[in-house]
């Protein structure tokens, strides 16, 4: 199961016009809300450092017995396509830079930059994650069964990020592409100059929502404790409800019932300031 | 960066716990504040027996020894009381506090006194303000870094895992207590550079962040004659606390003062006798995360120093949010 994102996607999420050839997502295993998994189950006993414990073709890092800069190095050159990381024990920058279509799944909780810069891996964290998972990312597919910190994606490019849990302040901060799916969430700040890609938020949203957002489309089903500025509420258009039940979908939420398009409120930008106004050019 | 745990305990069951998890938490954010560590300890009653007050202090080197031991951090600056007693000079200098201390309180019992690092535990069952008066008589250049009838302190540099087997944490027994780990960037690593502040009767703050306007609020309090120990800013933020709880106001409403007057980066975790508060800046860069069952409240930088509690699984976990203040009481 793969999050494939086609060459032309990246950059779309412009607000002007939804592009009829979107990404083709697949849903992955579906998953409850409110009933995320944050310890995992770990997989077999491992040896120290790598080793090829459990299925053939995965390799397992023990990060109680080696380094992160071992793992990442493995990971930046990668001898197998499928990796499992035990004994994660809040390290920073674990599966950090990947670059490859992997599928890497970390038993425990992660600190942070988890998963940062990612190009095309399927990483999942069967717990918690710090300040920064997936910042940066560029194409792929994160998930994280628990509950994450702040600026979940920063400055994302491309890929889908799902946080089952909630998320901490400054969620989707300068995204740039990144597509972001909260079953739980979102602290302050959140979307803060968002340019580009989608925020779901299956829950509410912290004061500031949106403060200087540029193209981004943000979907928060439950409250908003406040917009921030030109940030405001949008029509939900047959386009916008499609999209979003994609994105449920993909994230592998039935988008039906109380989880339907329709429970869902938009917010965007409404333009008033960051377009150049020529009369303004003499203040200059 | 800097780190921060605590832990308040709810279930008195896990008090004779309080050191074991407390060092755990903190060897979670050893790396975050490599330079030093302080650690408060509410309830040992190893060290601050029942009916007894404790002061905690640093005692200045004499200059007639040759500091043994610890070497001084590089590029550190010896701050007012920052030159602190090591070694065969620090052993001297303790025995010669016991002994006038004991005078200075007209007899008794010997005080309990106890080692710790750069720190010195004193004990004796007088009023606190009695035996802080006895141990400032007894030693003019003394630090006192906390005092109160329940409170014990330990500050030093070094790795604060060291640090943790030096103040002999994992054998604490408790109810509350705290602990930091700094990178220092206002000020220089020296013991009386670490933190927690500890300016009233067992209150303690730490911080993580810097303030911006600390040299403006430090003359202010100044003027109203409040007096300083080290060049730390930190310490700020604990002298306005103490000011206005000593005006009678609550620890909830001291912090939500500061917030109005405070500019700068923080997050921090402030206890007294009676609790524990957790305050962050509006903008919230410096990190928290705090968890609450019915057995005990923590609050941590990072979720990594709170993954080893028990019950951490059915925990109610959540990050604090701006200029919002967050507090338990006993």
């Amino acid at each position: 199961m793969r999050y494939e994102q086609e060459a032309g996607a990246r950059g779309r999420g412009s607000e002007a016009e939804i592009p009829s050839d979107r990404a083709t997502v697949e849903a992955p295993q579906p998953f409850r809300i409110g009933e995320s998994d944050p310890a995992g189950t770990p997989a077999g006993a491992a040896g120290a450092g790598a080793s090829t414990a459990g299925t053939a073709s995965t390799v397992t890092f023990d990060l109680g017995a080696t380094t992160v800069r071992a793992l990442n190095s493995e990971l930046h050159a990668p001898s197998a396509t499928s990796y499992e990381v035990l004994r994660p024990q809040g390290a920073h920058a674990i599966a950090a830079g990947v670059h490859a279509p992997l599928t890497i799944d970390i038993r425990g909780h992660a600190g942070y930059y988890c998963a940062g810069m990612n190009d095309g891996a399927t990483i999942t964290v069967h717990g918690n994650v710090g300040t920064g998972v997936a910042e940066n990312m560029m194409s792929g597919l994160v998930r994280v069964r628990g509950d994450a910190s702040q600026s979940v994606g920063a400055t994302g490019h491309g890929g889908l990020l799902v946080i089952e849990g909630s998320a901490s302040m400054r969620c989707g901060i300068s995204m740039k592409g990144i597509d972001i799916v909260v079953g739980g969430d979102i602290g302050p700040m959140s979307a803060f100059m968002a340019q580009a890609g989608r925020l779901v938020v299956c829950g509410d949203a912290g004061d500031g929502l949106g403060d200087s957002i540029y193209e981004a489309r943000i979907y928060v089903r439950g409250a908003v404790g406040g917009l921030g500025a030109d940030c405001v509420e949008k029509e939900q258009r047959p386009e916008h409800l499609a999209e979003l039940a994609e994105l449920l979908t993909a994230a592998g939420i039935e988008p039906v019932g109380e989880y339907a398009p329709g429970r869902f409120r938009r917010y965007g930008s409404a333009r008033r300031l960051y377009h150049f106004a020529a009369h303004n050019s003499t203040a200059y | 960066m800097c780190g921060i745990v605590g832990l308040h305990l709810r279930d008195p069951e896990l008090y004779p716990q309080l050191g074991r998890l407390l060092e755990t938490m903190l060897c979670q954010v050893a790396e975050r504040g490599p330079d030093s560590a302080g650690v408060a300890v509410y309830g040992d009653q190893r060290r601050c027996p029942e009916g007894h007050a404790a002061v905690s202090v640093l005692l200045p080197a004499t200059g007639a020894t040759p500091a043994t031991g610890a070497t001084p951090a590089v590029g550190a600056v010896p701050a007012t009381g920052a030159v602190s007693a090591t070694g065969a000079a620090l052993d001297a200098a303790r025995a010669e506090l016991s002994a006038a201390v004991r005078a200075a309180l007209s007899g008794g019992p010997d005080p309990l006194v106890t080692a710790a690092g750069a720190t010195t535990v004193i004990a004796a069952p007088v009023a606190v303000d009695t035996l802080v008066d006895a141990v400032r008589r007894s030693a003019p250049g003394a630090l006192v870094v906390g005092s109160g009838l329940d409170l014990t302190v330990y500050k030093d540099v070094g790795n604060p895992r060291d640090l943790a087997v030096t103040y002999d944490l994992a054998n604490a027994w408790g109810w509350q207590g705290l602990a930091h780990t700094r990178m220092a960037t206002e000020s220089a690593v020296v013991p009386a550079g670490c933190h927690p502040f500890s300016v009233g009767p067992d209150q303690c703050l730490v911080h993580n962040g810097s303030f911006a306007n600390h040299a403006t609020i430090r003359r202010e309090l100044e003027a109203e004659g409040v007096r300083f120990d080290s060049e730390n800013d930190s310490e700020v933020g604990a002298r306005f606390v103490a000011a206005r709880l000593a005006e009678g106001v609550d620890l909830d409403k001291a912090l939500r003062l500061l917030c109005e007057r405070f500019d700068g980066f923080y997050t921090l975790l402030v206890t007294s006798n009676d609790g524990f508060a957790v305050v962050r800046d509006a903008i919230a860069c410096k990190p928290a995360i705090i968890a609450e069952t019915d057995a005990w409240v923590a609050m941590a930088s990072e979720f990594r120093a709170l993954a080893d509690l028990p019950g951490i699984d059915t925990a109610r976990i959540y990050e604090p949010e701006p200029e919002r203040v967050y507090a338990w009481h006993r």
